[in-house]
């Protein structure tokens, strides 16, 4: 497979779960809008932690200066000039996905296609008529669309590996950010355990990762900033937890080296970050600062992208 | 007002091979006309056959309009049509190896010879240099037109790279899909043999330096270009990778493409791109698209490229007028089609006559396409001719002109319901150890009454056509 080709695959993942990921946020911050400060002096707001959580408050403050919801929302969705937002996602996927039409089925390129021409009609209506609710989830919907088409129709080729190692770098990547932003809340301190914000807060960092019912089927009981930081830490039955994309960016990386009859740096890295997750206890996390972990992961997932790149992609390893 | 040839309607009798056509018309109703002109538009849709025409803004996933009613050809006028193409690519193949050879042409006379090297399109870098089997240009798109019952005209070759392929195979494909039972009625003679038929033209050129079975690869300015989907399909179809110039690098004398499991040498490469775009270290420095060393690694017989660069010599407008003298000097025969007859301004007797006959003539820059930078004088208003009057005057060799031709019609659907509508014909020769046709070819059709321009990139549609078999 031409290099170019798998680089436009991995991108057409990476795109549609950032998506996702800004869908989410959008529908928690608006949310937490509709929700009373504790004080009584109004309601609560998010944004802040949210344009940083998304990676675009510098952007976004380029652009318009304070967070004001209104704005955040058509940046975080509308945007073209936020090379994250919903629209320039969907759009850079499809384009990439265009470029490798015939390394994809036409029902993953339907399904791309589809979601690019309604989002289109989206755009031409007034945005007063359109409710944030209704955007995040005909996102949501069309995410699963694409992700469906890809698991029922595509070959288990090299192509269908390299999506999904898309789809694994991006998650990770991305529920480290989110955890990090929140990196405070869930740290242990007296003072604050038990109060009413930090259950606010976590319900906030469980929603944005789509998981706040699977929280509760795994763990039942309280909500606590341990079981939560296990849960998208360290959880392997937890869909977006550090250890899931872990174990999905090495499956499909082993995957890869079978097929290709070689394996090299890109494999020992994933199997490294994997194994670090898989011994290690929330205590030991805490001990280290979660801070400091989230950042030594994302440090750690940015070295595998580029092993990934050095291997693959660049065209020139032998 | 003259008289057009109509490929249907003769003298008020249907010509035998629409025979079966006029009852598919008359039975269908315009309810249903239009449902399957919609469901025709939602496949081309579907499939993302699309155009996009430079400079017009806009959508940028334009279709070209497609016209259901088909053309049609005797087998008995195909195989004229065909000898003829198949000549005509023949000493067009011999013209280019000839001038970036020995140049006999030039020295016997037939051919002026500042026609030839002074041209824009002539490669100096490949002088001397004879290509895999001695082909240049390995795809010739012919385009043709039609004036009468057995009157056909070479409008202009085109050696370099040919559009429209893509065309020809879907519009097939399409109407297989939607009026199965027309294909039953007729025997039509398939078209879904071209792309075999492309990459065994491509392999049996590959270099002398390749010892196995070539690679191909097609080359692409990119997903930006108007043709993309064209390139795309065609390399899906063959089962080859399209490959953009950075995917691509020289090493040790061979030509590379990057892939995921390291890089694999490339044998023969079917270019998309202009000569001029190729290698930014022999031609443009400035290009992007092309790959560095491209032309060594060529010249050293470790690559083939198809069309071989240069090959637009041989297609340029001045130069189209020799090519019957070309079949003459290098087959030893006569030409079976006829070219248009056309007066070269930069000749002093041709440029009076053209300047005094401007409103009967068509009027092309030598280096023009697509339609561009072209008078009809018939359809032009007095302002338009004086401008182009003007033009002529200041770079005469710059301009031919040729008699407005009768070009025939062929009933096409309209708002209305059914009317004539003027056609020409691009058939796609291929050209490598063997010459071959495929059965067929793409019929544009100018959709506005009475217009004469049939190039997509001026609002023209497409049509199925049919070689009937005996």
């Amino acid at each position: 497979m031409l290099s170019r080709t798998a680089e436009n695959l991995v991108w057409v993942a990476r795109y549609i779960e950032r998506a996702e990921t800004m869908a989410r946020l959008l529908e928690v911050g608006a949310r937490i809008t509709m929700i009373p400060t504790a004080r009584g002096d109004g309601y609560r707001s998010e944004w802040e932690s949210l344009l940083q959580a998304s990676g675009t408050a510098a952007g976004f403050a380029e652009k318009y200066g304070d967070p004001v919801e209104r704005n955040i929302e058509s940046y975080l969705f509308f945007d073209r000039d936020n090379p994250s937002s919903v629209v320039s996602c969907f759009e850079h996927a499809r384009e990439n996905a265009r470029i490798v039409r015939t390394a994809i089925s036409s029902q993953v390129w339907d399904a791309l296609n589809v979601a690019y021409q309604e989002l289109r009609q989206l755009e031409r209506r007034s945005r007063s008529e359109v409710e944030m609710t209704e955007l995040t989830e005909w996102v949501t919907r069309h995410v699963t669309m694409v992700r469906g088409a890809i698991d029922t129709t595509l070959l288990r080729n090299d192509g269908y590996h390299f999506l999904n190692l898309g789809f694994a770098l991006e998650r990770a990547d991305n529920t480290a950010r989110l955890i990090d932003v929140k990196y405070y809340v869930l740290l242990p301190s007296l003072d604050m355990v038990g109060s009413e914000l930090d259950t606010y807060q976590w319900q906030t960092l469980l929603r944005a990762l789509q998981s706040y019912r699977a929280f509760h089927f795994a763990y039942g009981g309280e909500i606590g900033a341990r079981k939560i930081a296990h849960f998208l830490i360290l959880n392997g039955q937890s869909p977006r937890s550090l250890l899931t994309t872990a174990e999905k960016a090495t499956y499909h990386l082993d995957c890869l080296g079978r097929d290709y009859n070689k394996s090299g740096l890109p494999q020992m890295r994933a199997r490294a970050l994997m194994n670090e997750l898989e011994r290690s206890s929330v205590e030991e996390i805490f001990n280290e600062g979660l801070h400091e972990f989230l950042t030594r992961f994302i440090r750690e997932v940015g070295g595998l992208s580029k092993a990934v790149y050095d291997t693959y992609l660049s065209g020139v390893a032998r | 007002m003259t008289e057009h040839f109509n490929e249907m309607y003769c003298g008020g009798a249907v010509r035998e091979p629409y025979a079966r056509l006029e009852n598919w018309t008359n039975a269908m109703p315009a309810e249903l006309r239009q449902m399957k002109q919609a469901e025709a538009e939602a496949l081309f849709r579907r499939i993302g056959i699309t155009f996009a025409v430079y400079g017009e803004g806009g959508d940028p996933d334009r279709l070209i309009p497609f016209d259901m009613f088909p053309r049609v050809f005797t087998q008995k006028e195909w195989r004229k049509l065909e000898a003829g193409i198949k000549q005509r690519a023949r000493a067009l193949n011999a013209f280019l190896l000839d001038v970036y050879g020995k140049g006999e042409i030039i020295k016997s006379g037939r051919i002026p010879a500042r026609l030839v090297y002074q041209n824009a399109a002539f490669e100096r870098a490949v002088m001397g240099f004879t290509p895999s089997c001695g082909v240049f240009s390995h795809i010739v798109g012919v385009d043709l037109v039609r004036t009468g019952r057995d009157d056909f005209y070479v409008l202009e070759d085109n050696c370099r790279t040919p559009s429209g392929v893509s065309y020809m195979l879907e519009n097939r494909e399409i109407m297989m899909r939607m009026f199965p039972k027309l294909f039953r009625e007729n025997r039509i003679e398939p078209v879904d043999g071209y792309a075999e038929a492309l990459r065994r033209t491509l392999a049996s050129v590959a270099p002398a330096k390749c010892d196995r079975d070539p690679t191909l690869a097609i080359l692409t300015p990119g997903h930006f270009n108007s043709a993309y989907y064209e390139h795309s399909f065609l390399a899906d179809l063959m089962g080859v990778e399209l490959v953009e110039g950075p995917d691509l690098f020289v090493e040790n004398g061979f030509v590379w493409m990057r892939t995921t499991e390291g890089p694999q040498k490339v044998d023969v490469i079917y270019r998309r791109i202009d000569d001029a775009f190729l290698d930014p270290l022999c031609f443009r420095p400035d290009s992007m698209l092309g790959v560095p060393g491209l032309m060594d690694v060529y010249r050293s017989g470790g690559v083939s490229i198809c069309s071989a660069p240069g090959a637009g010599v041989a297609d340029d407008k001045a130069v189209y007028t020799f090519v019957p003298e070309m079949v003459r000097f290098y087959l030893g025969e006569e030409p079976i089609l006829q070219n248009v007859p056309t007066w070269q301004c930069s000749k002093p007797d041709d440029l009076k006559y053209v300047l005094a006959n401007l409103p009967e003539l068509v009027v092309k820059e030598v280096h023009g396409s697509g339609g561009y930078g072209m008078l009809v004088g018939p359809k032009a208003t007095k302002e338009q001719i004086e401008v182009f009057r003007l033009k002529i005057q200041e770079q005469p060799e710059n301009y031919i002109a040729q008699p407005t031709l009768a070009l025939s019609t062929t009933p096409t659907f309209v708002e209305e319901g059914v009317a004539p509508r003027h056609v020409d014909l691009r058939p796609y020769c291929l050209v490598g150890q063997d010459v071959q046709l495929v059965p067929g070819g793409l019929t544009r059709v100018a959709l506005t009454e009475g217009s004469l321009v049939v190039n997509s990139s001026q609002g023209g549609g497409v049509k199925d056509t049919w070689i009937l078999a005996e």
